[in-house]
């Protein structure tokens, strides 16, 4: 038996959905739109001119279902993963479990609620169409050396009338809330826009990028760009500091990536903490400009 | 979270409902369009008698009238989408199709697109952005590098997220005006769920024992260690 795992390159996703497919057993074969170097048994590169286009992709995809017959296909939890993966299960008309935890045969684990909540559910199909819950596994870094095949799939007019016709950037500069290794994040307690001062300070200090959670948002003291949460950005640092945040379940499911969450927090019962590696408990407003300060006494020195 | 006794709901005794964030910026986005431009918006819910109130808030926020497939069913992705297909079939054509990127709770990416495929309409996802003019959508989608665009020619499909808009808050004038507003309510029978549904779990490590760096500024040397610990100084 083999698995199929879409692939992107210079993804940890997608890695992510190799660890799952190697889970599976049997042999793993990549399906990439470019070269990329993945740690699968073979790669079919799609050979598909111009810029992404998810019709296409998920024809290419169908195509390799169709010659390879593979048990499942794996694609990576990203927003791209889930679009082709969709787009593939419509054309085959089969279900799709999108973000899974684990599949055993036809019994399938995967996140509810942005994570909050899992569902154990039987997937009534041969061929299994799954995505991989971002984070649920560690990157697969076996150094197998992928055997290439190139492929042109067939394709129609209509696989290529949706595909991106441009791109705009929008960076600032600044480190990308997505990619920061620290975010400093604040909540309600932080109380204004103005409030946020001492967080762009220390979140400077830090290297890092300053979020927030959907009240600061929606109150207009921040950009939604800065939002965390299961309908904002879903983050990945190494630290995760919490300041004056509650704790929701929607806001959890956009920081759980962190490798370890601060929670500053003046109500020592607040949900926060239950979420928490470590907790401070005070008035933030007091705690994050110590923070600084010490930083900055440490670097001195 | 907790769960009902048979493990098959989330207990909602005490819970109230709402519009998810990114529908209800779906919602503002085409009543944006409509007042603009002109024409009608259609909100459309499948669910319980329950969720006629959130019918009536789209309605609040400038929907025209609304229809409520009704069931108490659990229904998976492929069913929704094939009830949806069917009652659009039995409307006039619509211009322009809104759907939330993913739904909050069941998160399963995919009903947007398969509506878009059973109509034969094109669809763009994750949208951050969205301007309608001479019978095409221009469609920003927010991506790592910024965003990507994309223009497609009406009728389409877009789903979109939260960030889209700031959707308004109803005034009470309008919140009475949706009270008056047409619901056409029927009831409908899920077909066999291909991704059926056994049961729901609470995942393990909700509940963590956080350890107390301390109280108030002084804290701070301590939190300062763990950074170093942490090795992101």
């Amino acid at each position: 038996m083999s698995v199929l795992v879409l692939l992107e390159p210079d993804d940890e996703l997608s890695l992510q959905a190799v660890t799952l497919a190697r889970s599976l057993g049997g042999e793993v074969h990549g399906f990439s739109v470019a070269a990329l170097a993945a740690p699968v048994d073979v790669l079919h590169v799609a050979a598909i001119d111009g810029s992404y286009a998810p019709v296409a992709w998920a024809a290419a995809v169908v195509q390799l279902v169709e010659e390879l017959s593979p048990a499942a296909v794996v694609a990576p939890g990203s927003d791209r993963g889930n679009e082709v993966l969709a787009h593939a299960a419509a054309r085959l008309d089969l279900p799709m479990a999108a973000n899974v935890t684990e599949l055993r045969g036809d019994q399938v684990t995967r996140q509810r609620w942005g994570g909050s909540l899992l569902e154990a559910a039987r997937i009534h199909s041969d061929l299994k169409l799954v995505s991989a819950a971002p984070f649920a596994f560690e990157a697969c870094v076996d150094s197998t050396q992928a055997r290439v095949e190139t492929f042109v799939p067939a394709l129609t007019g209509a696989d290529t009338a949706v595909r991106v016709v441009e791109t705009v950037s929008t960076s600032t500069g600044g480190i990308s809330l997505a990619d920061a290794k620290v975010v400093v994040s604040g909540g309600r307690g932080v109380g204004s826009s103005e409030g946020f001062a001492i967080l762009e300070e220390l979140a400077a200090l830090l290297g890092g990028a300053v979020g927030c959670s959907r009240v600061v948002t929606s109150a207009g003291w921040r950009p939604h760009t800065d939002q965390v949460g299961q309908t904002g950005t879903k983050v990945s640092p190494d630290l995760y500091i919490a300041c004056g945040i509650s704790g929701a379940t929607q806001h959890i499911a956009g920081c759980k990536g962190a490798k370890k969450l601060l929670a500053i927090n003046n109500d020592p019962e607040s949900t926060i903490f239950t979420h928490a590696d470590y907790a401070v408990i005070g008035n933030l407003h007091e705690i994050v400009p110590a923070i600084s300060a010490e930083l900055r006494k440490v670097r001195g020195s | 979270m907790v769960l009902t006794d048979d493990a098959q709901a989330i207990q909602t005794r005490h819970l109230g409902f709402t519009i998810s964030p990114h529908e209800e910026c779906g919602v503002e986005e085409a009543v944006r369009i409509v007042e603009a431009q002109g024409g009608e918006v259609v909100v459309l819910a499948l669910g319980p008698a329950e969720a006629e109130e959130q019918l009536r808030e789209c309605m609040a926020l400038g929907a025209d009238r609304a229809i409520h497939l009704l069931s108490d069913e659990e229904w998976d992705a492929q069913a929704t989408a094939g009830a949806i297909v069917e009652t659009i079939e039995g409307e006039e054509p619509f211009d322009l199709i809104v759907f939330g990127n993913e739904s909050a709770d069941t998160g399963n990416y995919q009903v947007g697109i398969r509506v878009a495929y059973a109509l034969g309409l094109p669809v763009v996802t994750g949208l951050k952005g969205l301007t309608v003019a001479g019978g095409r959508a221009r469609c920003e989608q927010e991506v790592a590098a910024g965003r990507d665009v994309y223009d497609v020619a009406l009728p389409a499909v877009v789903t979109v997220k939260e960030g889209l808009n700031l959707p308004r808050y109803p005034s009470v004038p309008a919140k009475l005006r949706a009270n008056r507003k047409p619901v056409d309510a029927k009831p409908v029978e899920p077909s066999a769920a291909r991704l059926q549904k056994i049961r729901l779990v609470v995942p393990e490590g909700q509940g963590k024992q956080a350890e107390v760096l301390g109280h108030g500024p002084d804290a701070a040397a301590a939190i300062v260690e763990v950074m170093q610990k942490l090795g992101v100084l």
